[in-house]
């Protein structure tokens, strides 16, 4: 059920030969994947690196500093590290119930966690608007303030940290739990010591992959925020502001800070997952 | 651990609460929203010119960038399993990063590339061909954004099913190919099924890339995503909710897809399944 799959562990042990692949040649095939690669996602960045650096470092420094670019810069990283924040502790509450609990429907509960990925972020942000918008039928009002950026970044990113504490979970060996018990370790005592220390690695992964999706997360806060500069706009909400403006060179540089720290995540998140393969 | 009924009880409360409020109850209330005055009003909206156009250019971003990401994916994916090379970690990197960059930000990289003042715009004009503000520039955002995911979904399969029955293939002299759709794609094809169905959500449903690249004109450029902000933009609520029912419960296919792909795809490589 992962789907978001860059926690999987890196690709090395690759078996030398002896299996013959589709008739393509390997060396052609190889050319094909990196062209396409190439074409698709490495030309395209790198035309937004050159962009960023297109009227020098300097220039680089003052767009990603100014006073608008900064404040979008610094509510999305807040709004985010709030927002896995609540992610680790519901995620695991979430994880902890569908794994160790039996109750009717748990099938249905499993499957609807992953509704956030299958739901188009515009259908997201209109959905909290909604129930939670000036119209809201139970009196709750969040758009345009801040709580409405934290309420969608939770929905789009409920799925990483259950997703990636499940199977921790369900490996996890209870005698461990039950010894810890036996020798008079109280509900919480066992949780703090045997049980977390556990699912460490599984939540760290989560929160950093929900972190990186939150910091460029565009669709679901349109709607719900009011975008409004210095107040409730984001960094890629910023970033279309200036194309819209004609100003890409600043666009770029902002972008290219928002691809640094997503990049820097998922570098991290490798190194995690791959660390508790070998474990 | 048995937790103990009170610890059991709260914890629940806590789970389901959570997720009625921030899942189950939004989106509810929008499908009550669209609902409300019955079947009409939703019929006729989503069968306007403009809807239907939106509805038809979705599927053809769905009909280029899917299959074009699924040969890609499973090429991919065998290379990377089933020869050792020296690039692989690279190439295994690149696949991530579509995941870690703001569809915003893929949207500004098309534009940077094949806008009036972009690396190759100004000679694609001359050659009469026209990326941006078109569909060809909407399929290049699709298939950037939803790039991982058969890759992704294939790997894990294809390292697990091994290499032993494809070797006794090759040694009774099945060529390549022979090998490949005999032997290999059966057994892998509930990892690529569940990597496509992944894909197909994502194009369905991509907001960002697409309203940098498309200028989102009405009955010309606009998807369902699309659509649905701007009638929502416009006062149009009942356009609105009718569209995002739309695509909600393309979603809902998915998540059905999606579980029942998954399991199959973890059954017939694990012994213990999900």
């Amino acid at each position: 059920m992962d789907a978001h799959p860059a926690s999987t562990p890196p690709v090395s042990a690759a078996p030398r030969a002896g299996i013959r692949l589709p008739g393509v040649g390997v060396g052609l095939g190889r050319g094909l994947v990196v062209l396409y690669l190439s074409l698709m996602v490495m030309l395209p960045l790198a035309a937004v690196v050159d962009a960023s650096l297109s009227k020098g470092l300097d220039a680089f420094w003052s767009a990603v500093t100014g006073d608008q670019a900064l404040a979008a810069l610094k509510l999305t990283v807040v709004c985010s590290l709030i927002v896995v924040a609540i992610n680790a502790l519901f995620g695991t509450i979430i994880a902890w119930v569908l794994v160790r609990d039996e109750f009717p429907g748990k099938g249905a509960v499993n499957a609807l966690i992953d509704l956030p990925f299958a739901l188009p972020t515009i259908v997201a942000g209109l959905t909290l608007l909604t129930l939670y918008g000036a119209k809201s039928p139970i009196g709750l009002d969040v758009a345009g303030t801040r709580v409405a950026i934290v309420v969608a970044l939770c929905f789009i990113t409920l799925p990483f940290v259950v997703r990636s504490v499940q199977p921790l979970l369900m490996e996890m060996d209870r005698e461990m739990e039950e010894a810890s018990t036996s020798l008079g370790a109280g509900g919480f005592t066992t949780f703090r010591r045997i049980i977390f220390p556990n699912l460490l690695p599984g939540i760290v992964a989560g929160v950093m992959l929900a972190f990186a999706r939150a910091l460029g997360e565009y669709g679901s806060l349109i709607l719900i925020t009011g975008n409004l500069p210095f107040d409730t706009e984001v960094s890629s909400v910023f970033i279309r502001s200036q194309i819209e403006s004609g100003n890409t060179a600043g666009a770029a540089a902002v972008s290219v800070v928002l691809l640094a720290l997503s990049v820097l995540m998922l570098i991290a998140v490798g190194i995690v997952a791959h660390r508790g393969a070998r474990r | 651990m048995t937790a103990s009924t009170p610890a059991k009880w709260g914890l629940r409360g806590l789970a389901f609460g959570y997720l009625g409020l921030l899942l189950l109850a939004p989106v509810g209330m929008i499908f009550y929203k669209t609902f409300e005055h019955g079947l009409g009003p939703p019929v006729e909206a989503m069968t306007s010119p403009e809807a239907l156009h939106a509805i038809q250019l979705t599927l053809l971003m769905v009909a280029v960038a899917v299959p074009l990401n699924t040969i890609f994916g499973v090429g991919c994916a065998l290379l990377l399993v089933r020869r050792r090379w020296w690039g692989n970690s690279i190439v295994d990197g690149i696949i991530n990063l579509p995941f870690a960059v703001s569809p915003i930000v893929v949207g500004l990289s098309l534009y940077l590339l094949y806008g009036n003042t972009g690396w190759f715009g100004p000679t694609m004009a001359e050659w009469g061909i026209q990326v941006l503000f078109s569909w060809p520039g909407m399929v290049l955002a699709s298939i950037f954004v939803s790039l991982p995911f058969v890759v992704r979904e294939t790997v894990p399969v294809l390292r697990e099913i091994g290499t032993e029955q494809e070797q006794a293939a090759s040694t009774l002299g099945a060529n390549g190919w022979q090998t490949f759709w005999r032997i290999t794609l059966p057994a892998i094809r509930w990892g690529v099924a569940y990597g496509v169905v992944l894909t197909t959500a994502r194009v369905l449903g991509e907001f960002g890339a697409v309203t940098i690249v498309s200028g989102s004109i009405s009955g010309e450029t606009e998807t369902m995503p699309l659509f649905v902000a701007k009638a929502f933009e416009q006062f149009q609520e009942e356009a609105a909710y009718a569209g995002a029912i739309v695509l909600a419960l393309l979603a809902l296919t998915t998540l059905l897809l999606m579980s029942v792909g998954g399991r199959k795809a973890k059954a017939s490589t694990t012994k213990e399944g999900f």
